[in-house]
This record gives structure tokens, sequence and C-alpha cells, in this order.
């Protein structure tokens, strides 16, 4: 009788389904996987080092980086810990900006992964469809910041600019005729917040059909039902959180259980999942959608009603405008003090988290009363949940593994740092 | 959310012979253990029905040598001894909603505390990342090896005495057709220096 054994098979590193550069060493039984051994690490650039180097300004940029699917709550956490350990608080405008601005982005990340998600399971439509939508929120995104994902848009005392009042329109040209150039134009002859409001007038018929081509779609449920199954405990003892944690049926949502910003003043609700499988967790974040498009129309009603500043008029931390710094003296020297030093840090020590799209993404920082952070530890939801793949994947077929890698809605960028 | 001072009276009263220290700012407790007590004490306070500590949210190693010492100063450093370590868990209670932090001052002379792998499994990965970074040795943990840098990467790169363009650089030799590692040519520099300025500087 031929003997049979058990082999490894190597997938990724660069490999379409890894969402990345994950590599993982496979011991499979025929197609059973027996266990699997991630390698991360491929995309490792030291942030936290790098941050330690650097005024505490300077790495709001590298944030961006980190998850570069939900850039804005990485800022937010950042920005959160320094205004917190600097004893300062936003304007209320800008936390409201902030507030919509974090729902963009969490609409934006699970577009992102809902499109890549059917990718790798065989539905190539979705993701033609997301990323329409994404594309016109990464408009705002350029709209307010410049550019289309890594803003630093938001800052220690506020917001780096306040909502713009008209928004960038196509031009004809030899794809785009007048007429269709007219019609692309349409939602964008008022402010941004006119766009952004036409945007979610339209944005939950979109998710209706998304869930028109998935969810009650035979081939989806028999990739993703009973696919990946976490339970409750499990999940808490591996550390989950959002999304993958809620999946699993535990009603744990950081903006109600410790709002931060002006999400105690949103009205909105927590989907959570009763199994713990694929499919649970693909519902939980296409109705958190739902409800991030409800919290985004709350904050335009309130900032339409509300003007006011959205920066701090510290200067000791926040720059002057150059308006200002050409007339007064004192302005300029703040300014040339901020540029080439940056502003020191009382010393402490504080975490501070916020709910992003993937889970808690936390920053840890100490500071040792410089202008640098001492130390800059940051908590990466996607870390946790992919120490999880081995339990995870134990038992399941080769193709599994890839709808797993899915459902976590990994990004090598915050895994790896 | 139960507040801070509620939260350190139940941790006192969870484990109180074995804190060192405890300090409550920003609203946030910290407690200090010895490396001796670790697995006793964060066992205590996942179990504890006051605490009740379900989430292991973070675990990270910290390099105390250069704290409060400013650019300036760095240069005195070459004879600066083994680093001082320390281990911090930042431990998340879904039952009563609070937060607690827990440091663990490493000796500098054997940096070595027990793996907590067994009281919240998802320590496996944060304490291979701490080691591949800063160089503690978790004991009883089943599988210490490097996690984020590359294979084969020699030192502890988040050390304080770790330059920020590493020892040697990589690229492809074309005669030899291999990659080959050589020592770093760019000189390392300074962009900011560090300074410390204290509460009314410049009055």
């Amino acid at each position: 009788m031929t003997e049979i054994r058990n082999y490894t098979m190597n997938f990724g590193p660069q490999h379409p389904a890894a969402h990345g550069v994950l590599r993982v060493v496979m011991e499979m039984d025929g197609e059973v996987i027996e266990r699997v051994d991630p390698h991360i690490g491929l995309l490792h650039r030291a942030t936290e080092k790098l941050a330690e180097t650097k005024p505490f300004s300077q790495s709001i940029g590298y944030m961006d980086r980190l998850d570069y699917m939900s850039m804005m709550c990485n800022e937010h956490a950042y920005v959160r810990a320094i205004e917190k350990l600097l004893d300062i608080e936003a304007p209320e405008r800008a936390q409201y900006i902030r507030v919509m601005f974090d729902e963009i982005t969490r609409i934006l990340n699970h577009l992102l992964w809902l499109g890549t998600h059917g990718l790798d399971v065989g539905a190539m439509t979705v993701f033609l469809y997301t990323f329409r939508e994404r594309e016109d929120l990464m408009d705002c995104y350029e709209a307010v910041s410049g550019t289309r994902m890594h803003a630093t848009y938001y800052r220690p005392g506020g917001v780096y600019r306040d909502l713009p009042d008209s928004m960038p329109k196509y031009e004809p040209s030899k794809w785009h005729n007048d007429k269709e150039t007219a019609r692309r134009n349409e939602s964008r002859q008022g402010s941004l917040l006119d766009f952004i409001e036409a945007f979610t007038d339209r944005f939950p018929a979109c998710v209706d059909d998304y869930e028109t081509l998935l969810t009650d779609n035979r081939i989806w449920k028999q990739r993703l039902v009973d696919i990946g199954i976490v339970t409750a405990e499990r999940a808490k003892q591996r550390g989950f959180t959002g999304p993958m944690l809620r999946g699993s049926g535990v009603a744990w949502d950081l903006r109600k259980k410790q709002p931060y910003a002006v999400y105690d003043r949103m009205d909105f609700d927590i989907p959570i999942g009763t199994t713990g499988d694929s499919y649970d967790r693909y519902l939980v974040r296409v109705e958190e959608m739902r409800q991030s498009n409800r919290i985004i129309r709350q904050c335009i009603d309130w900032l339409r009603k509300n003007n006011g500043s959205v920066m701090l008029e510290n200067y000791k931390v926040v720059p002057p405008d150059r308006e200002t710094m050409k007339r007064d003296m004192e302005s300029l020297i703040h300014h040339f003090k901020l540029f080439t030093e940056g502003y020191c840090v009382p010393e402490g020590e504080t975490y501070s988290a916020v709910e992003a799209p993937k889970g808690e993404f936390g920053i840890y920082m100490i500071s040792d009363g410089a202008n640098k952070p001492y130390r800059v530890k940051i908590r990466a939801p996607g870390f946790t949940h992919l120490s999880a793949l081995d339990e995870m994947t134990r038992g399941h077929m080769l193709a599994d593994m890839v709808a797993i890698i899915g459902t976590m809605d990994v990004v090598f960028g915050e895994i790896d740092r | 959310m139960a507040n801070s001072e509620q939260l350190a009276e139940r941790v006192k009263a969870c484990c109180g012979d074995s804190i060192t220290s405890l300090t409550i700012a920003h609203g946030e407790v910290t407690i200090e253990v010895d490396p001796a007590d670790v697995v006793a004490v964060l066992t205590e306070l996942r179990d504890d029905t006051q605490t009740r500590f379900e989430e292991l949210i973070d675990l990270c190693g910290v390099d105390y040598t250069t704290y409060g010492i400013e650019s300036s100063a760095e240069d005195e450093l070459q004879s600066m001894g083994p680093p001082h370590l320390a281990v911090v868990y930042h431990l998340l209670s879904l039952t009563h909603n609070h937060r607690l932090r827990v440091r663990v001052l490493l000796d500098p002379e054997h940096p070595l505390l027990a793996s907590i792998v067994d009281v919240w499994p998802c320590a496996d990965w944060f304490e291979r990342e701490a080691f591949d970074l800063y160089g503690m040795i978790f004991q009883g943990h089943p599988d210490l090896r490097r996690l984020l840098t590359d294979y084969g990467f020699i030192g502890h790169p988040f050390r304080k005495d770790f330059p920020i363009s590493g020892h040697v650089e990589m690229r492809y030799d074309d005669e030899r057709k291999r990659v080959v590692y050589e020592p770093v040519s760019i000189p390392p520099r300074v962009l900011v220096p560090k300074v410390i300025r204290t509460e009314g500087y410049g009055d």
C-alpha cells in the first residue's frame, strides 16, 4: 500500500487572495488544512520607531499608512492620544466633522472589504459596484484634505480646515461629452455637505443592490455559512474586537460603550450576529454601512445649523494662520518654533482607542516631556484577528482559507506596522 | 463606565499584595507588579468577578533607558549598559466596561518573565512581537520565534541603542547573482533634536 502523508504548502507572500503580503505555511492532509503558520512582517516599516524620532505632529501622516483602508480613523486615535496628554479638546464643530469622516471612512473600508471579499469568493460584480461608490467618498477626502487617501486631515486641536463651499467638477473630455459631464456634475453644484447628503440619499439603495447580489445568493451562502465559526467566549479570549466580535454575538462597540468625540449624541444601532460564522460577519458589516449612513446624516444636519471654529487658537500647539503670521511678530515666532522644534507634551502616558472599521484601533503613547513621543505602540485590530487564523482554519478546506482571510478583513499596513 | 477610583479600589481588593505601585492619570489606572507575580496577578484580574478582564487588548515592550534624557546628552549613552526593559499589558473588561494598564519592569541584567499565553491565548503573537523588537524572554511561551523582522535578522530593533537606519543594508549583487548584506553606508543623523521643556520655560 502506498504511504499517505501530509504535505506542506506555501501560500503567498504574493497572492491576490492574501490581501497584501501574507505568507502562510500550511500543513495539508489532502485538501484539508491541519495547521497553518502565518508569517507576517513582510511590510514591516517600524512605524512606531519612526514616530519616536519625529515631533508629535509629523507622525500623523504615518497613521494613514497603517490601515490604509481606514485612514482617518487611525489619525483620530493618534490625535486623541496627543490631545489627552496635552489636556486640550477640539472644538465642537471639529468633533462633528471627525465623526462624519470616521463614518465615511467606515463605509469606505466596508465597501472595499465587501468588494474584495466577493472577488475572493468568486463574485466579480460586487467589486465593480462598490468601487463606484468608493470613488465618490474619496472625492470627499480630496475635497477636505487635497488627497484621496492619505489625508493628514485631523490635527491635535481640531481638523486642518473647514469643509469647502464648493466641489471640484468634471470637465468634458473625448470620453465624456457635455451632456454626460453635466450628469456627472449634478451632485457637485453645491458645497461638500450637499455632495455628501446626495450620497447618503442614494447609498441605501446601493447597499440594497449589493444585498440583492449576495445575501440570498446560493453560492455566496455555500461559501460563507458555517465557515470560520468563533464562539463568543473564544472571541473574547482571542482579543477580537469590532465586527469580528459582534459577529459572534457580543454587543460591544466603543462608539456606544466608551463614546469619544460626539458619538454619545448620535442615534444608531449596533448589529450583532448569532452563530459567529463568516456569513454573520458579512451581515454585520453590511448593516454597519447602513448605520454609518444614518450617523453621517445626523452630522450633516448639525454641521449645516452650527458654524464655528474647527481648530483651537492655542498657538503653543496649533500653528497660526499664514496671514497673521505675516503681520504679527509673535505668530511668526510660534510658527517658527512649531515647525522646527514642535511642541513639548507633558510627561505621562495614555491609551486612546477608537472603533475603527476593523475593530479597536488604539494608540498607547508615553511622553517623557519632550517634543517627540517616547514610545508609541499601535494596537492594530487585524493583528489579533490574524493571530487566530490557525485555529479558525483548522479542519477547513483549502478554498475556505481564502474566505476566512477575507472575512477577517485584514490589511497588512496595520498588522506589520 | 466605572470611574477610575472605583476600579482602583477593586483592583486593590483583588490583588493588593502584589501591586508595587498604583497611579491614576487621565482617568486611566496603571498598576506595577513584579515579574515573578505576573501570571498570578493577571489570572486573578481575569477571574475575579469584580474586575473580570476578559480581553487582553494589547501587550507591548518598552525600553526606558533614555527616558527623560535629551538628544544632547544621548552621545554619552554609549556606555549605557543593558537596557531597562518593561512589558505593558492593556486589559479590557467587557462586563464592567473598564480598562487597566499593568506594567512590569524587568531586571536589566536578566530580562525574563513568565508567558501569559495560558491566561489569554491572544498573547501568543504579542509576546513574539515584544521578544522580536525588544529581546525580553517570555518563559513558557510555546513558540518564541521572531515575528515582524526579516528571517535571520540580528538584534532587537526597538531598543533605544539600535540606530534608526539599522546595522546592515541589503542589495542584489549582479556578479555573485544573489542578495548580499553590507554594513549601512548612510551616517545616522537627527533631523529634529529631542528637547525637554518643563512648564513655564522662557518666562
